[in-house]
C-alpha cells in the first residue's frame, strides 16, 4: 500500500505531524501525519471538504495550524522559506487589468527579480506571447492558468504547491501542463498538486495521496481504477 | 533597504497605472466629491463672515466622506482573484506594500481635494485672512492622517462582515484629534484670528505616531487569516 | 480563587450600600446646585472606573500580542465591555447634571469629551470583535485597542487647546468642597471601582467558560468522525 522508494538518508522536504486545522467548530484537518521525500510529484486527491486545499495552504504558510507541526524545507514556519516556495491557487492571483508580462514583471519584484528576461522566458515556456498587451482578465481560462503557473515559477521554487491547475482547462493544455510538471519534477523540484482530475497526472505523478474528512487515508504509487479508499 | 523602497515605488506606480486604466471607479468618486460639495452648499448658506468661521469644518467633513469612498477601494483589486495571497506567500516586506497603498491613497484623496476646494471657495466666497501658505501644510498633514489610518483600517476590515461600513466605524473615532486639528487650523488660517501653529504641531505628532504604529502592526494584519 | 468571588461580591454590595447612603443621605446638599449635585459622586466615580477598565484592556491587549494566551484575551474583552457600560453611565449622567444646573445639555468639558471619544473608540472595538470573520479576531482587536490608547494623549491635548481657544463651561463643583462631601466622594470612588472590577471579573469568568465550551465542541467534532470510521 505505502511505497517509499527514496533512501532514508535523504531528509523529507515536507513533514507534517498531527496537523489539526479548525475553523471554529469545523475541523478541516484532523491530525495529518506524513512525510514527503523530495524531488517527487504528489497528486492530492479526495472529495470536496476532504482538507486538500487546507493542507496545501498550510504548507504554503497561509494557514497557521491549530495544533501539530509542519516542517517545510527544514523550517517549522513555511514563511521562513517562502522564497523557495511557489504557490498557485484556484483563483488566478493575477491583476485582471494588466497584461501577462506586466503581471509577471511586477510579481517578480516581490522576489527581488528586476530583470524582465525571466518573465519573458517563463511566458515563452508556457507558450504565451510576452508581447501580448491584452489584459489577463480577457484571456481564456487555459491561458490564465498558464500565466498563473508562470507566476508561481518566478522565483525558481524548490517546492511547488498547485491547487486545481487543470480546472476549466481544455484537455490538450492540461496534458501539456502535466507533462511540464513532470519536467519540473525531473529538475529536482518537489511538487504537490491538488486536483479532481487525477487522470491527467497518471503518468507524471510519483504518488497519489488520498484524503478524506481531514486525513490522509491512502498513498498509492499509481492511480488504481478501483476505489482506493 | 533600497530593495523595499524600489518595491514600494513599483507597487505605487502599478496602482496608479491601474487606476488610470480603469477610470470608472475614479470617475464615480470624483462625481461623488462634487455632489458632496453641492449638497453642503445647499445646506449651509452663510454670509461671507460666517462662512469663514465654519468653512474649515465643512471642508474637512466633506473631504472625510469623500476619502472614505476612496479608502474603501484600497484593497479591492487585491481581493479579486485573491491577489493578497500572492503577497502573503512572497518574501516581500509587508511594509513596502502598505506604504505604496498609503501613498497611492494620498495621491488619490489629494486629487479629490484639489477638485473640491475651488468649488468650496466659489460657493462660500472664501478668502484666507491669515497666512494662506499654511493651508497647504495643513492639507498635506491632514490628508496623510486620514489616509495612513484609513489604509490600515481598510486592511483590518478585510476580514469582517460589512467591510465597507466597518472602515468608517473604525476610522472616525480615532481620527477625532486629527479632525479637530484640521478643522481648527483651517478656521484659524481663514479667519486670521488665531495662530494655527499648535494644531500643525499636533498634526505632525499624530502623523508620526500613527504612521509608526501602522508600519509596526501591518505585517500582523496582512497575515491574519 | 473561587471562594474569593462571592466574598468580594458581598463586600462590594455592602460597600456600595454604605457609599449610596453617604452620597444620598450623609453628604450635605450643595448650596447652589441642590440635590442634583449628588450625581457628581456617580458621574466622576464611573469615569475613573471606566478609565481603569480601559487601562486593563490596554495592558491585556499588549500581553495578548506577546503571549497569545486565550485567557488574557478574555480579560481584554471583559474589561472593554464593562468599561463601555461605565462610560455610558458617565455620558448619561453628564447631561442629566448639566441641564438643570447650567442650562445646557452638552458641553465640551474635558472629562465629558474624553469619555465620549473613549466610548466611541471602544464601541468600535466591540463592533470589530462582533463583525470579524477572521480566525484571529483577538489579534486585530488588540491592535485596535493599542491604536485607541495611543490616540488618547492626542485627544487630550487637542481638547485642551480647543478649550483655551473656545472657552467652554466646566462641569464641576466649583468652590470649596465640604469634608463630608469629600468623604462621600472617596467612598463612592472605591465602591464603584470594586463594583466595576467585580463585574469585569464575572464577565471574564463567563468568557473563559465560553472558550472552554467552544474548545470542547471543537474537540468533539474532531473526534467524532474518527470514531465513526
Amino acid at each position: 500500500m505505502l511505497v517509499q522508494n527514496a533512501p532514508s538518508s535523504i531528509p523529507p522536504v515536507v513533514t507534517v505531524t498531527n496537523l489539526v486545522k479548525q475553523f471554529g467548530r469545523f475541523a478541516a484537518l484532523r491530525g495529518v501525519t506524513a512525510d514527503f521525500p523530495p524531488a517527487r510529484l504528489y497528486a492530492i486527491l479526495g472529495d470536496n471538504g476532504a482538507g486538500k486545499t487546507t493542507l496545501l495552504r498550510s504548507l504554503a504558510g497561509l494557514s497557521a495550524p491549530t495544533r501539530g507541526t509542519i516542517s517545510v524545507l527544514g523550517a517549522t514556519n513555511p514563511r521562513e522559506v517562502c522564497a523557495e516556495i511557489g504557490y498557485m491557487a484556484h483563483p488566478s492571483l493575477l491583476y485582471d487589468e494588466m497584461s501577462a508580462m506586466e503581471n509577471l514583471c511586477y510579481f517578480a519584484r516581490l522576489y527581488g527579480i528586476r530583470d524582465p528576461e525571466r518573465s519573458r522566458n517563463l511566458l515563452c515556456r508556457a507558450k504565451l506571447d510576452p508581447h501580448l498587451s491584452r489584459p489577463v482578465g480577457q484571456y481564456s481560462q487555459g491561458m490564465r492558468q498558464r500565466v498563473s503557473l508562470a507566476r508561481a515559477l518566478l522565483n525558481d521554487p524548490k517546492l511547488l504547491l498547485l491547487d486545481e491547475p487543470f480546472s476549466n482547462v481544455d484537455v490538450g493544455s492540461a496534458r501539456e501542463m502535466a507533462r511540464f510538471l513532470g519536467e519540473l519534477r525531473d529538475q529536482g523540484r518537489t511538487i504537490f498538486v491538488v486536483t479532481h482530475q487525477a487522470s491527467f497526472l497518471e503518468e507524471a505523478a510519483d504518488e497519489f495521496v488520498w484524503m478524506a474528512e481531514g486525513q490522509i487515508v491512502n498513498r498509492t504509487p499509481s492511480l488504481l481504477t478501483t476505489e482506493a479508499r | 533597504m533600497t530593495g523595499s523602497a524600489g518595491l514600494t515605488r513599483a507597487t505605487l506606480f502599478k496602482d496608479l497605472r491601474l487606476e488610470w486604466r480603469s477610470k470608472d471607479a475614479t470617475n464615480a468618486m470624483l462625481f461623488f466629491a462634487l455632489l458632496v460639495v453641492v449638497i453642503f452648499s445647499f445646506s449651509f448658506d452663510p454670509t461671507a463672515e460666517e462662512s469663514r468661521r465654519i468653512a474649515g469644518g465643512l471642508i474637512w467633513v466633506a473631504f472625510l466622506f469623500a476619502s472614505v469612498v476612496a479608502l474603501n477601494q484600497t484593497w479591492a483589486r487585491e481581493l479579486r482573484n485573491q491577489v493578497l495571497d500572492a503577497y502573503r506567500v512572497s518574501p516581500a516586506p509587508a511594509n513596502s506594500l502598505f506604504l505604496a497603498k498609503v501613498l497611492g491613497n494620498f495621491v488619490f484623496v489629494s486629487v479629490l481635494e484639489i477638485l473640491m476646494t475651488p468649488l468650496f471657495v466659489i460657493f462660500y466666497n472664501l478668502r484666507a485672512l491669515g497666512p494662506a501658505y499654511q493651508l497647504w501644510i495643513v492639507a498635506g498633514l491632514g490628508t496623510w492622517a486620514l489616509v495612513v489610518n484609513g489604509t490600515f483600517f481598510a486592511a483590518l476590515s478585510l476580514r469582517t462582515r460589512s467591510r465597507e461600513i466597518m472602515l468608517p466605524l473604525l476610522l472616525f473615532p480615532i481620527s477625532i484629534p486629527a479632525l479637530l486639528a484640521m478643522v481648527e487650523a483651517t478656521s484659524s488660517i481663514l479667519t486670521g484670528e488665531f495662530s494655527a501653529k499648535f494644531w500643525i504641531v499636533l498634526l505632525v505628532t499624530y502623523d508620526l505616531v500613527f504612521t509608526m504604529a501602522s508600519l509596526f502592526f501591518f505585517e500582523l494584519v496582512l497575515h491574519a487569516e | 480563587m473561587k471562594r474569593a468571588f462571592p466574598i468580594l461580591a458581598i463586600a462590594t454590595v455592602i460597600f456600595l450600600g454604605y457609599a449610596t447612603y453617604q452620597a444620598l443621605v450623609v453628604a450635605p446638599t450643595e448650596r447652589t446646585m441642590g440635590d442634583v449635585q449628588r450625581i457628581f459622586y456617580y458621574h466622576v466615580s464611573s469615569a475613573w472606573t471606566a478609565g481603569l477598565l480601559f487601562f486593563i484592556n490596554f495592558v491585556a491587549s499588549i500581553v495578548y500580542l506577546a503571549r497569545r494566551s486565550q485567557k488574557v484575551d478574555a480579560l481584554a474583552l471583559a474589561s472593554a465591555e464593562v468599561g463601555v457600560v461605565f462610560c455610558t453611565i458617565v455620558l448619561v449622567t453628564g447631561p442629566i447634571w448639566a441641564r438643570p444646573v447650567w442650562g445646557i445639555w452638552w458641553t465640551w468639558d474635558m472629562r465629558l469629551t474624553l469619555t465620549l471619544v473613549l466610548w466611541l473608540i471602544y464601541v468600535s472595538y466591540l463592533l470589530l470583535r462582533r463583525f470579524s470573520s477572521s480566525g484571529q479576531t483577538p489579534v486585530m482587536a488588540a491592535v485596535l485597542a493599542i491604536f485607541g490608547t495611543l490616540d488618547m494623549p492626542l485627544v487630550y491635548f487637542s481638547i485642551w487647546f480647543f478649550r483655551t481657544q473656545h472657552p467652554q463651561p466646566v462641569m464641576g463643583n466649583g468652590g470649596s468642597i465640604d469634608p463630608r462631601m469629600l468623604h462621600a466622594f472617596f467612598v463612592n470612588l472605591i465602591a464603584f471601582t470594586c463594583f466595576g472590577l467585580l463585574v469585569c471579573w464575572a464577565r471574564y469568568r463567563l468568557e473563559v467558560l465560553r472558550q472552554e465550551v467552544e474548545e470542547m465542541q471543537a474537540l468533539e467534532s474532531l473526534l467524532e468522525v474518527r470514531s465513526s470510521r
